[in-house]
């Protein structure tokens, strides 16, 4: 009988051994020509291509930095926080789903004082919907969970506010409601829900709009400056500009894939 | 039998604790079954009105699951087949236009407080 222990024993370490090599093979997989799945990749959830609605393979935003002006960052900005009740707060303690940011900011590790417009020129930042998206990896409630086409959404209902998602997102995109909003919102519109105390909140690339066959409230009032399709489609208008255009994304060397695409 | 002055009083005092609700409540008014006020622009609901009483905090909840991880926005009415969009505030209030008459009056007397008000912005009361 000794000897079936031992059996078992050395069985049972080469399945440890196996299992173990599983993940690993899966990673490999992960820097084939997809980088969808892998170890270090966060699960996708969500089957949102039925119904009405726009859909697409993968979501993406271009931000045009040179025919932005203030005026219309400002109406982008407008645009977003009434349909979307976010509440105007005096303090630190502000939400923002979008906003301006100095260049110098956005893009702080390629500044140098003599670009066009100066490194205090402002561009507009928001939720890069990152491909591979830090923030969901963390959420330990999956309230914030990654959609099949690539939007990064908040469950607002599953929301804990353990803020590990803001800590984990390397591009400030999140906002934490320490008070109640309702007080700092003007009219609070019906049509969408405001938050409560103890929730994370960002940009969700409009996701309601999309659902009713509408282009992000920014997109729409941005004079151009901002764009909005398909990434998975070769012939989509966003494809043949960032064909034709150079464009950077936030923070490349994170490996986060940003979905919002900064013209040059 | 031991203690017997204690016992009888730990038994009175018991009754009297437990049948506290009936002598409490003996003379006020009989329970009435709240009325809320059913929409005038409408007869019919997603659901009939009795699968809909009972279950309509789960229906909630499954559209809440369904359009906002889903993104799937349609609900096929198992009474009449029509199809609505799943949304408390641009499906359910649009015929409910008052909160305070329709779901508060059940809420309120049943002494339930559910949270989809915290956040979803009831539509203004007509004064
Ligand atoms: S920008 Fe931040 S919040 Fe948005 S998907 Fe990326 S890591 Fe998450
Ligand atoms: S704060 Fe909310 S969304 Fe962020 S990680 Fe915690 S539970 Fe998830």
């Amino acid at each position: 009988m000794k000897n079936t222990r031992r059996k078992f024993l050395k069985v049972a370490g080469l399945a440890v051994l196996g299992w173990s090599m599983r993940p690993a093979s899966r990673l490999m997989a992960a820097h084939g020509a997809q980088s969808a799945e892998g170890l270090f990749m966060a699960s996708k959830h969500g089957a949102p291509k039925h119904g009405e609605g726009l859909h697409a393979g993968r979501w993406i935003m271009l931000i045009d930095t040179n025919k932005l002006t203030p005026a219309i960052e400002q109406k982008c900005i407008n645009a977003c926080h009434t349909n979307h009740n976010v509440p105007d707060i005096e303090t630190k303690q502000n939400i923002k789903w979008i906003w301006a940011e100095p260049l110098h900011n956005v893009f702080p590790e390629q500044m140098h004082e003599n670009i066009p417009g100066g490194t205090e020129r402002t561009t507009l930042v928001l939720c890069n919907h990152c491909t591979n998206p830090p923030c969901v990896r963390v959420c330990p409630t999956k309230a914030t969970f990654q959609r099949e086409d690539g939007i990064v959404m908040m469950d607002f209902h599953r929301c804990i506010g353990c803020r590990y998602c803001m800590a984990a997102c390397p591009y400030g995109s999140r906002s934490f409601n320490f008070m109640d909003p309702r007080p700092h919102i003007k009219d609070a519109i019906p049509e969408f829900p405001t938050r409560t105390k103890g929730v994370v909140e960002k940009c969700e690339f409009c996701s309601e709009r999309l659902a009713e066959g509408k282009l992000p409230y920014c997109v729409e009032v941005s004079e151009g400056a901002m764009m909005f399709g398909d990434l998975e489609d070769p012939e989509s208008e966003v494809r043949k500009v960032l064909a034709s255009r150079y464009s950077i994304r936030r923070k490349p060397e994170l490996g986060t894939e940003p979905g919002v695409y900064y013209l040059i | 039998m031991y203690d017997k002055g204690a016992v009888i009083a730990g038994l009175a005092v018991f009754v009297v604790f437990f049948s506290f609700p009936f002598w409490y409540n003996t003379g006020s008014a009989a329970y009435k079954q709240p009325q809320p006020e059913l929409p005038k622009n409408s007869k019919q609901c997603v659901e009939s009105k009795e699968w809909m009483r009972a279950e309509h905090m789960q229906l909630l909840n499954t559209w809440r699951d369904d359009v906002v991880r889903e993104g799937m926005h349609e609900y096929t009415s198992t009474a009449n087949g029509q199809v609505f969009n799943k949304s408390l505030v641009k499906t359910c209030m649009k015929c409910h236009d008052s909160k305070e008459k329709f779901c508060d009056k059940c809420h309120t007397t049943m002494d339930v407080n559910p949270y989809c008000w915290d956040c979803h912005v009831a539509p203004k009361e007509a004064k």
